[in-house]
């Protein structure tokens, strides 16, 4: 298209083929690519809210473990009748459980995402460093 | 009040019904729980009438809907997992559409009342439970047994997996329902006080942009909280079935 339009594009290099275009737009976006992710990462606004998203999410963790000891707790208080030693069981293996709630969360929930950006993230790792020199493969 | 908070989650009865002494009235919830599944199935059938070897643009959203579900599935419970995949679609879709018509101006969340949250928790636990047990029998219960725990810590650790296991439909269905419940608090409280400063004359109107610009800022917050529920719940419901198909996998 550039061709027809001007001339002065094509004459200052000559011989230039469809891949080696496609080649020197690609270090170019290369080079614009860690830019932005840089800016993206510093000034998001979506970063607080990810950060939210994680406290509600681990503090329901933690919590939700200690109710449900709890409940078991009263449960058999009430019906085998150890009051309140079911109870006081129970409610810190619920706590134990939390933790655990807490920690595998914040873990496991890092892992599915990991698997599903895999691909992607894994590409520009690979790529990024090596855009740098401009020397690439093909 | 127009002001108030809270009034958006109030429960009206639109056809009130009592069946048996059990309230089983039509009301503005089970509306838009109606409204949300004639949307998104008249949309997906709408949109996948028409079978386009380059799809339309209707289409187009309705396959991109499709491959992110079953991707989202098959990535975290493999190809087996994809015999769930109608209930996490559905789950996704449901989810995702309700939010989304909750940000209509006088429309109903349905995902902010707590009861409906549980109801979808419990049905992905039942699920699981159902699943896990028929497929292995006994072995579903190698979930709870951690390997490479001393024999004298097992009973320990095995009270404290059993209770991690059931707190999952608790904190399934706490997580969007107080997402939700917060979210709408927070945009109709910022909302208020513009009302309520605009009211005070031309100081008050000057200082009303502040809650103003907050209010559209929390509506794009808001926005973007709908669809990442609705992933969480869908990523959860994907992560729990996995466990009931290879249960001692992780």
């Amino acid at each position: 298209m550039n061709k027809s339009g001007k001339d002065g594009r094509p004459d200052r290099r000559p011989g230039t083929g469809l891949e080696q275009r496609l080649e020197s737009l690609e270090t170019r976006l290369e080079k614009r690519r860690p830019r932005e992710e840089e800016a993206g990462k510093e000034t998001s606004p979506g970063n607080a809210r990810s950060g939210y998203a994680i406290a509600l999410r681990l503090s329901s963790e933690f919590i939700s473990a200690i109710l449900v000891g709890a409940g078991i707790g009263y449960l058999l208080d009430t019906f085998v009748g150890t009051t309140p030693w079911g109870m006081i069981v129970f409610l810190l293996i619920g706590f134990a459980a939390g933790i655990v709630n807490v920690l595998r969360s914040s873990g496991e929930m890092s892992d599915p995402y990991r698997s599903v950006w895999a691909p992607e993230e894994d590409d520009t790792n690979g790529n990024s460093p090596g855009a740098h020199p401009g020397e690439k493969k093909e | 009040m127009a002001n108030d908070p809270i009034h958006q989650f109030h429960l009206n009865k639109l056809i009130p019904l009592e069946i048996g002494g059990v309230d089983f009235s039509f009301t503005n919830s089970s509306l838009f729980m109606a409204v949300t599944v004639a949307a998104t199935a008249g949309f997906m059938i709408w949109a996948t009438s028409g079978r386009g070897l380059i799809p339309s643009r209707a289409q187009s959203v309705a396959e991109i809907a499709y491959e992110f579900s079953s991707n989202m599935l098959r990535d975290a419970a493999g190809s087996e997992g994809m015999r769930f995949f109608p209930l996490v679609f559905s789950l996704f879709l449901f989810i995702l559409i309700a939010n989304l018509f909750g940000m209509f101006p006088y429309f109903f969340t349905v995902t902010s009342h707590i009861i409906v949250t549980a109801a979808l928790a419990m049905l992905v636990f039942a699920t699981v439970l159902i699943a896990g047990i028929s497929r292995h029998g006994l072995g579903f219960f190698k979930l709870f047994v951690p390997s490479g725990v001393p024999g004298w810590l097992m009973p320990l650790v095995v009270a404290i997996e059993v209770i991690s296991f059931l707190t999952r439909p608790i904190s399934h269905s706490v997580r969007l329902f107080a997402n939700m419940l917060a979210g709408h608090i927070t945009l109709k409280v910022f909302a208020g006080f513009v009302v309520s400063l605009s009211a005070l004359g031309a100081v008050g109107i000057a200082g009303s942009i502040l809650p103003m610009l907050m209010t559209i800022a929390l509506t794009a917050l808001e926005f973007l909280v709908a669809f990442l529920q609705a992933y969480v719940f869908a990523m959860l419901t994907c992560m729990y079935i996995n466990d009931a198909i290879h249960p001692g996998g992780h």
